[in-house]
């Protein structure tokens, strides 16, 4: 009996061992190695390509079959709920256009269809505002096989079905895996490697060598996440004596920006496992983390800002003046803070999911409006604390001038004119 | 993976609410989930904070007034359907609405309906007449400090005198449907809903 169950022992044991060999040598080969020498492999991109592919056919698939059995399919609707007309004067909107009839009142003229202006903006700000809606998930346009949206997507037909499970068997048994090891080799040999980096003496070859464990270390995170990053004008890359600012998405922001071009991060101390990350980072290059304490107090920061970007040989630093994560469709009221050092600002905008023409158009133009201007006036704060009642004051001086000022405007025209009554 | 079926409207639900308010399919749901976005507190209602969470209805000066109006006396939440029925009135006064004239109540957004919405801001104790000192305090919201008391006195003054013709001193419903005949109350009280 023994000698009978020893060979298939040996063959259970030598099945999953061999496997595993020839699984890791795969990994090194097509991932790991490319990623430490920094070259991109583009397996990704043809993956996501056929991945669209599917969608759009999916989509089709199940808008023919709605139309057969007649049922409603939810469609998220990205044009917005209602239409908003664009906004006009208090003024205009509420006595109408062209002169109001009565214009020698030296009375204030009150009417009480005067509060229908206020009802109507109100409601409409009920029902579809500017601020709630950057802090909403956004909605897919198709169903990507793996329910996101709040609407369940049924089972139309067979194929459908198949295709659904195939896609969670690849996504969950053999992608989650991938990417899981990959992150977890990557942060490991990220912190080894910087760490080792900080023993070196101060001289040119260590700082050369730190960048390249610092992008190391992005191009791993990357790759578990499997983003597709294209990078536009990179001629206007930050150099080395400046801030560089950034509306903020999502939290792997600092990810994909790093991965082009080393920066020094500013943000809190953190424990645990992040805290291990930031002190090996800190360890090879000069990043600003701060203790809790020290980010109330303004004056210091700026001051440690300042010394780090007087200094021609460090990176660049990176900050979010938004100061909160929003959502992928606005951009909201920079935080000063990062604009009083008085040094060169370089500006970049992070979209998600979009092709280069569109993109292209959008930053031309981002950029000619931003000369002062931002897209948003609302505070991000907000989100957490409550308007400012200065906000409602101005609206109440601005119907209070119209109840009162067409008297006064009219007198200024008679002054002018010269022909009174 | 992110659904949440127990709050999900069900296909009955979505046709009741049809018939009542006279929006259409695609806007029920999308102003569900505009419903669900407001509702933080995720127990299917929506409370006053909840509204006043707006930035934009906060600095409103009238927003409380019209926070009210979506509250049914004495109540401190509002349901799905509460919140649809009062939307109701602010839709567009169509040609559809004369084919479904056999119902026995008027739509929610008939002329009278729209401009009872209007008579309420005025109205703050509901009891159907809007005194001297209503009007007063819904003037005060709307301007802030910038007029004095006295100017204000006789505006109210003089805006019930103009309006009451029953010589009561307060203006009745009817009296204000009367004082705003000849207001475009369809197009100043409507918001276009996408469809």
């Amino acid at each position: 009996m023994v000698w009978f169950t020893w060979p298939t022992d040996n063959l259970l044991c030598r099945c999953p061992g061999l496997s595993i060999t020839v699984w890791l040598t795969l990994l090194f080969v097509l991932i790991i190695a490319p990623a430490v020498l920094g070259g991109f492999f583009n397996i990704h991109t043809l993956y996501v390509r056929t991945l669209l592919k599917i969608f759009e056919w999916t989509s089709l698939l199940m808008d023919k079959r709605a139309k057969n059995t007649n049922q409603h399919i939810h469609k998220p609707c990205l044009r917005g709920i209602i239409a908003k007309d664009p906004p006009l004067s208090l003024q205009q909107a509420i006595q109408g256009f062209g002169g109001s009839v009565s214009c020698q009142h030296s009375k204030p003229k009150f009417e009480m269809s005067d509060v229908f202006y206020f009802n109507q903006r109100g409601v409409e700000s009920i029902v579809d505002d500017e601020f709630t809606k950057c802090f909403s998930a956004q909605e897919l346009e198709s169903w990507n096989l793996l329910t996101r949206s709040k609407y369940n997507f049924p089972p139309i037909s067979l194929r459908l079905v198949v295709l659904w499970s195939l896609g969670l068997l690849i996504r969950y048994g053999l992608l989650l895996p991938l990417r899981v090891m990959l992150a977890v080799t990557g942060i490991g040999l990220f912190l080894i490697l910087s760490t080792l980096v900080g023993f070196l003496p101060k001289i040119q070859l260590r700082s050369y060598l730190s960048e390249r464990v610092h992008l190391m270390g992005y191009h791993f995170c990357i790759r578990s996440l499997t983003a597709i990053i294209t990078y536009h004008d990179r001629e206007n890359k930050p150099k080395n004596d400046g801030i560089c600012v950034a509306n903020h998405t999502t939290p792997i922001d600092v990810i994909i920006l790093a991965n082009d071009h080393g920066y020094s991060m500013v943000g809190q101390v953190h424990g645990g496992l992040l805290g291990m990350i930031q002190r090996a980072m800190i360890k090879s290059s000069p990043h600003i983390w701060f203790e809790r304490a020290e980010v109330k107090d303004r004056h210091l920061v700026a001051q440690r800002l300042s010394d780090h970007v007087a200094d021609k040989t460090k990176q660049p630093i990176l900050v979010f003046p938004e100061g909160t994560c929003v959502n992928n469709s606005s951009v909201m009221m920079f935080r000063k803070g990062s604009f009083e050092i008085g040094c060169t600002v370089y500006p970049v905008a992070i979209k998600e999911g979009e092709d280069a023409i569109q993109f292209a158009n959008r930053v031309k133009a981002a950029i000619a409006a931003r000369a002062g201007l931002v897209d948003l006036t609302w505070d991000g704060g907000l989100k957490r604390a409550k308007v400012k009642d200065a906000l409602k004051a101005e609206q109440q001086k601005l119907y209070s001038k119209v109840l009162l000022g067409e008297h006064k405007e009219q007198s200024d025209k008679l002054g002018e004119g010269g022909n009174p009554g | 993976m992110g659904s949440r079926a127990s709050t999900l409207l069900r296909e009955e639900e979505i046709e009741e609410i049809k018939k009542e308010t006279g929006f259409s399919h695609s806007q029920i749901t999308r102003l569900y989930s505009r419903f669900t976005s407001l509702d933080k507190g995720e127990n299917g209602a929506l409370s006053r904070e909840d509204f006043q969470r707006i930035p934009e209805l906060a600095i409103n000066p009238l927003g409380d007034r019209i926070i009210n109006a979506f509250f049914p006396e004495g109540e401190d939440q509002v349901n799905f359907r509460g919140f649809m029925r009062t939307l109701a009135h602010f839709r567009p006064i169509d040609d559809n609405e004369k084919k479904s004239a056999a119902s026995s109540e008027p739509p929610l957004n008939s002329r009278a309906n729209k401009l009872q919405f209007a008579f309420r801001m005025y109205d703050l104790d509901r009891d159907d007449k809007i005194s001297r000192d209503e009007l007063l305090q819904v003037l005060r919201m709307m301007v802030g400090v910038n007029i004095s008391d006295d100017q204000l006195g006789s505006i109210a003054d003089r805006t019930i005198q103009e309006a009451d013709t029953s010589g009561d001193g307060c203006i009745s419903f009817n009296e204000f449907m009367k004082v705003l005949e000849n207001v475009d109350v369809e197009h100043k009280m409507s918001i276009r809903f996408l469809h």
